[in-house]
């Protein structure tokens, strides 16, 4: 009886407590937007990576004779093109799927490179003060005083229109909110307990920095960086739009949709689906952005 | 009671008929493409600034509306001595200046207006020569420095003209925007009060219709001259819309919110041709657009390669796909509309095969790169450099060229181009004043120089005499000649290769009557009327 | 307070003139010569350009050209444009009234749609009225808002027929000299029926497409602050007292939701002339922002750094204004680090 008892007891000391990463997913999948979004995002990331076999045709090839032919379930559409084609005959469907990977690399690509020039230099900021942290400081305000758009219009207008570009403008626009933010953080940690310590017994700051109290800054970062890919996606789209992004004949989403412009009354599909593609890629992110934060930071959440 | 009433109803009945009158008020709404720089075309160089400003001024010589005939303007009658260097204009009497604001003309238009509006461009110490930026663009680019030996009142209506040589096209040159004729007395008025920038905003003339306001970006308001010399002036006002977009222009037209559109978008055309309540009308442009080969360049110094180009590219898919049917093939320089134009030279035939066998017979290896320049901004003689070089690259792609395609900037594009930085280019031309040599200058030695105009930097001894004799004959059919064997030439050694005349399409509601579309693009209003 | 007010206006002058130097610099990088630009086919010879280079003090060292920039600035001479020949300081108060309306407008539309809807979603959590709203707002602001001009300019200006395409007054049946520059104030001074609305009518369209991020941010914003607000003890409190859910809303919640709202609206600014651009080019709205995207294009180097300087000044002001509100309302604020 008495072993019964104990084995009873024992039970519910075996099922541990869940790792960080599952109680994380716990957390995260009981927001059911989160993980439709994720599922989206997943689709969009696999149309992206496997757009070679996915997509029926090459997003450059030039079908001469079947240009401006609206979706397939439209009177004058041709299922040899489910989505139409644009006007010079390219096949709207291969083009939004490469325009996926494009669009996909350019979120990426600016939120990488932003968050580790922001933490950087939040980190930097936050530990040297005086001097340094004030003229970091400056540059950021410096930075969000010139309206997001307008300040990449000029970077890209300096640099040149093209992909890469993009990516830099978009990037200087964003740094300010990395670097505030891990500065915020870190200057919360700096005064904490296991801080000094960790100091008192020696640790060398770039540890300290790194090792220490970067990771309890994550959270909000992680937060703000998903949320920024979204972000990224539509000012390279806006870039685009204007004319000053990835250069042709390279699918973006931004640049086909000025390019359908002028089929606005005549093939109002044209203009539909790029446009679609962005919101539909964006929304899919923002949910699960919304998912992260709640399932990270509780006392951000948003319920 | 019943005067009451009878007052009542007369007050009705006039109330009527001031709100009937003011409602049959006739204005043209213009949907015009983009803002104006200023007011005077002498400063000017853009259509777009040129139309803003065309319906405050005459000429001493105008186009006759609607083709490129000279005809009288503000000179009734000139006479040319018999040597070609002396021409004596007999000034128009009686013609009424503008009043705007506060300033009122005491005077009638006179030669010390003709003589102001040409010494401003050319004399560096005018005193207005340096106002507002001081270029002068179209005066120096159509030789009148180099030309114009003096400029001379015999009295009040009469201007000698003394020229350096003999010139044929200057006629031409003279019924051009930049020898608009302004108000000396206006400007002396304003030299006075200290204000001389208000001369290029607010502009004095003596044309159909006279300036009443400009607001940034937005509208341009005119109201008719009752006491214009010329042509019945049909309307009452008119107003330019700035509307860049030409899918906006479209739906406001639509709307009824403009009454004219210029420059629709080839996509639109057909909609619009169907529309009841929308009338199109077209005409061949004076232009060209064209594909340059830098000869300087190897391996297009050799003229096999330059016509194996030629055979390489499917012009008549880019007419129908690009141009959307609204250009026309071009095989010489200038468009058939213009004098001189030979239409029994031969182009060359898409023929791919051909043009591998003409490449490896020049010794070419392929795959061979170049780049292929494309102009990031929309031409009148071309509504989409990209699209037409992508599909050039396409069709390159298939006689085993790579293309790379190349812009810049539109000022840095040209400028490169007329450096000799491009290995081809995309570019072309509108004519200025409807004369062969506006053309054929542009394949011309002195422009092949760095920096010139011929971005072909194409130089051919044979070619380059005739162009320059031909300038400095009187007769158009020895001139005629002349241009005829240039283009012969010009096809056999291929510097570049001839997309296509544009069709220029304008759009206009039912209502408008009366209009008359210009070998220029320009766009005049008077002799115009709306229902 | 005074105290407060001055270290913060102190720290806009060094952005100030950060910002001079840098966007002076960055313009000079641009590729491009603005004389160039404006020329057609022909080009212009290389005497004329240099002539008109050193009328514009193209030719000078850029230090000086630098230093010259500043001093005119100091006098309050922004330059002038290359290419109208105006001062830049002019036609930027020509053209800075209509984007003044047009997101004035597009904030009163965020502003009265979205913080009753944050509220009643608040009040209403887990409903299908707050449900919806989450996710229109979310649709909203993941739009790219040019796509979103170009649906509705598609739906409801052609297919419909509801509003015009674009300008800001019907120009045939209107004409009066502008007062002020604000469509609105001018169509009700000069009297003329039908202008006032003619004008309202014109604004509808780009004034919701402008709205829409503000409008899906602060409706979000609101709601969740309304959420904190209410979930916190004196709220409780005071219902469980059974005090009215009104008077609990309306005196306590509300006023203290609205707080960080009103924070996020000042904050707004900046990203409001970042939408005018993109909806003035749309709309052939005549503001700053297109004035701005044409001058890049046209290398005209005083506008463009007259404009984006007035337009930071203009957002840094604001961002100023909001921080004095804030620190008025919140004690916290003033005194803390």
């Amino acid at each position: 009886m008495a072993a019964d008892i104990a084995d009873r007891a024992a039970e519910p000391v075996q099922r541990a407590v869940p790792g960080p990463l599952r109680s994380f997913w716990i957390s995260f999948s009981e927001n059911r937007g989160a993980v439709f979004g994720m599922a989206v995002l997943a689709f969009i990331v696999i149309l992206a990576v496997f757009a070679d076999w996915i997509a029926p045709y090459s997003p450059i090839d030039q079908f001469r004779d079947f240009t401006k032919l609206p979706p397939a379930w439209e009177a004058s559409g041709n299922w040899k093109f489910p989505l139409g084609t644009d006007a010079l005959g390219r096949d709207t469907l291969s083009r939004l799927i490469y325009g996926a990977r494009v669009s996909l690399f350019i979120g990426l690509a600016v939120m990488v490179v932003s968050v580790l020039l922001g933490v950087t230099l939040g980190l930097v900021a936050a530990f040297s003060g005086g001097v340094i942290d004030t003229a970091i400081m400056r540059i950021m305000d410096l930075i969000i005083s010139v309206p997001g758009l307008v300040l990449a219009i000029l970077i890209v207008a300096v640099l040149g229109p093209s992909l890469a570009n993009t990516i830099w403008a978009v990037t200087v626009v964003f740094l300010p909110r990395y670097v505030r933010l891990v500065r915020a953080s870190a200057m919360g940690e700096i005064g904490k307990e296991y801080v000094t310590a960790a100091r008192v017994a020696g640790v060398r700051r770039l540890r300290l920095m790194v090792m220490t109290v970067l990771p309890n800054c994550l959270a909000p970062l992680i937060v703000q960086a998903a949320l920024g890919v979204s972000e990224a996606i539509l000012e390279a789209a806006a870039l685009g739009f204007l004319g000053l992004g990835a250069q042709p004949p390279i699918p973006e989403w931004g640049s086909m949709l000025a390019d359908s412009r002028e089929f606005i009354r005549s093939n109002p599909w044209i203009v539909t689906l790029p446009g679609l593609a962005i919101l539909v890629t964006v929304i899919s992110i923002n949910l699960m952005g919304d998912g992260l934060r709640d399932a990270l930071d509780p006392k951000l959440k948003r319920s | 009671m019943s005067v009451h009433r009878s007052t009542l109803l007369g007050l009705g009945l006039a109330a009527l008929l001031m709100g009937s009158t003011a409602a049959s008020a006739k204005t043209l709404v213009y949907c015009s493409e983009g803002s104006p720089e200023n007011f005077t075309p002498a400063l000017n160089t853009t259509g777009t600034s040129f139309d803003a400003a065309r319906p405050v001024y005459n000429q001493l010589v105008e186009f006759e509306r609607g083709s490129t005939k000279v005809v009288p303007g503000l000179a009734e009658s000139w006479a040319m001595s018999d040597d070609g260097l002396t021409i004596t204009f007999k000034l128009r009497k009686g013609v009424k200046w503008h009043s705007i604001g506060a300033f009122k003309p005491t005077r009638d238009f006179n030669a010390d207006d003709v003589l102001f509006s040409f010494n401003r461009q050319w004399k560096p110490d005018h005193p207005f020569h340096k106002v507002s930026g001081g270029k002068y663009d179209y005066f120096a680019d159509m030789d009148m420095p180099k030309l114009l030996k003096s400029l001379e009142k015999k009295d009040d209506l009469t201007v000698v003209m003394t020229l350096n040589e003999p010139n044929a096209p200057i006629m031409a040159n003279l019924a051009m925007d930049f020898a608009s004729i302004h108000s000396a007395e206006y400007a002396e008025t304003l030299q006075k009060a200290g204000r001389l920038e208000q001369f290029d905003q607010v502009p004095v003339g003596t044309g159909p219709f006279s300036f009443v306001a400009y607001q940034k970006d937005a509208v341009i308001r005119f109201k008719t001259n009752k006491d214009y010399f010329g042509e019945k002036v049909l309307i009452d006002d008119l107003v330019y819309a700035i509307t860049p977009d030409p899918t906006a222009r479209y739906s406001k037209l639509k709307a009824g919110e403009c009454s004219f559109v210029p420059f629709p978008r080839p996509a639109d055309l057909a909609e619009m041709q169907k529309d009841p309540t929308l009338q199109v009308i077209s005409q061949s442009g004076l232009n060209i657009a064209y594909w340059a080969f830098n000869v300087q360049k190897k391996p297009f110094d050799d003229k096999r390669v330059r016509q194996a180009f030629n055979m390489a590219i499917d012009k008549a898919t880019i007419i129908r796909d690009v141009y959307l049917r609204a250009g026309q093939t071009a095989k010489n320089l200038i468009p058939p509309t213009l004098w001189s134009y030979n239409d029994a030279v031969k182009d060359y035939a898409y023929e791919p095969e051909k043009a591998k066998a003409l490449l490896k017979e020049a010794g070419v290896a392929t795959p061979m790169e170049i780049d292929l320049w494309y102009m990031p901004v929309q031409r009148p003689y071309n509504p989409n450099a990209k699209r037409i070089a992508e599909m050039m690259q396409a069709d390159l792609a298939k006689v085993g060229v790579t293309a790379k395609l190349v812009t810049f900037e539109w000022g840095e594009y040209r400028k490169r181009a007329q450096q000799g930085e491009h290995t081809t280019a995309q570019l072309g031309w509108t004519g200025d004043n409807g004369d062969p040599d506006n053309f054929f200058f542009l394949r011309g030695c002195s422009g092949a120089r760095a920096g010139g105009q011929n971005i072909t930097k194409w130089c051919n001894k044979e070619f380059d005499d005739r162009l320059k004799k031909a300038v400095t004959l009187g007769d158009p059919a020895a001139r005629t000649k002349l241009y005829e064997e240039m283009q012969v030439i010009m096809k056999e050694e291929a510097p570049d290769l001839t997309i296509a005349h544009s069709v220029v399409y304008e759009v206009m509601r039912k209502g408008v009557t009366g209009y008359k579309q210009s070998p220029f693009g320009a766009h005049k209003f008077v002799g115009v009327d709306i229902n | 307070m005074v105290m407060f007010f001055l270290k913060r206006a102190a720290l806009t002058v060094p952005t100030f003139f950060a910002l001079m130097f840098l966007t002076f610099v960055a313009i000079r990088l641009v590729p491009g010569d603005p004389v160039e630009v404006r020329t057609g086919e022909r080009g212009i010879s290389a005497e004329r350009l240099a002539q008109f280079r050193a009328e514009y003090g193209l030719d000078q060292p850029v230090w000086k050209q630098f230093a010259d920039y500043v001093w005119q600035l100091l006098h309050g001479d922004f330059g002038t444009s290359i290419v109208t020949n105006e001062r830049v300081l002019t036609e930027f108060f020509q053209l800075f009234p209509a984007t003044i309306e047009l997101s004035f407008f597009a904030m009163v539309f965020a502003i009265g749609i979205g913080i009753p809807a944050g509220v009643v979603a608040a009040l209403k959590r887990g409903s299908l009225f707050d449900q919806t709203l989450m996710g229109l707002s979310l649709t909203g602001f993941s739009m790219p808002i040019f796509w979103w001009g170009l649906l509705l300019i598609m739906l409801v200006s052609e297919r419909l027929g509801w509003t015009p395409v674009s300008g800001r007054i019907d120009l045939i049946k209107y004409y009066f000299e502008p007062v002020t520059g604000f469509m609105l104030i001018d169509a009700l001074l000069s009297g003329q029926p039908g202008a006032f609305r003619s004008a309202l009518h014109h604004l509808v369209l780009p004034g919701i497409v402008l709205g829409t991020v503000p409008l899906a941010t602060l409706a979000r914003m609101t709601r969740s602050s309304m959420l904190e607000v209410l979930s916190e003890d004196y709220v409780r409190t005071a219902r469980a007292k059974g005090l009215s859910p009104f008077r609990v809303v309306g005196l306590h919640a509300l006023r203290n939701a609205l707080i960080p709202v009103v924070t996020i609206i000042g904050l707004q600014v900046g990203s409001l002339m970042a939408g005018a651009v993109l909806t003035e080019t749309i709309f052939s709205w005549p503001g700053v922002g297109k004035w701005l995207i044409e001058s890049i294009g046209r290398r005209d180097y005083p506008a463009l750094q007259g404009g984006i300087l007035l337009i930071s000044a203009v957002v840094i002001l604001v961002n100023l204004t909001v921080d004095m509100l804030y620190g008025s309302i919140d004690p916290r604020i003033r005194h803390g680090r």
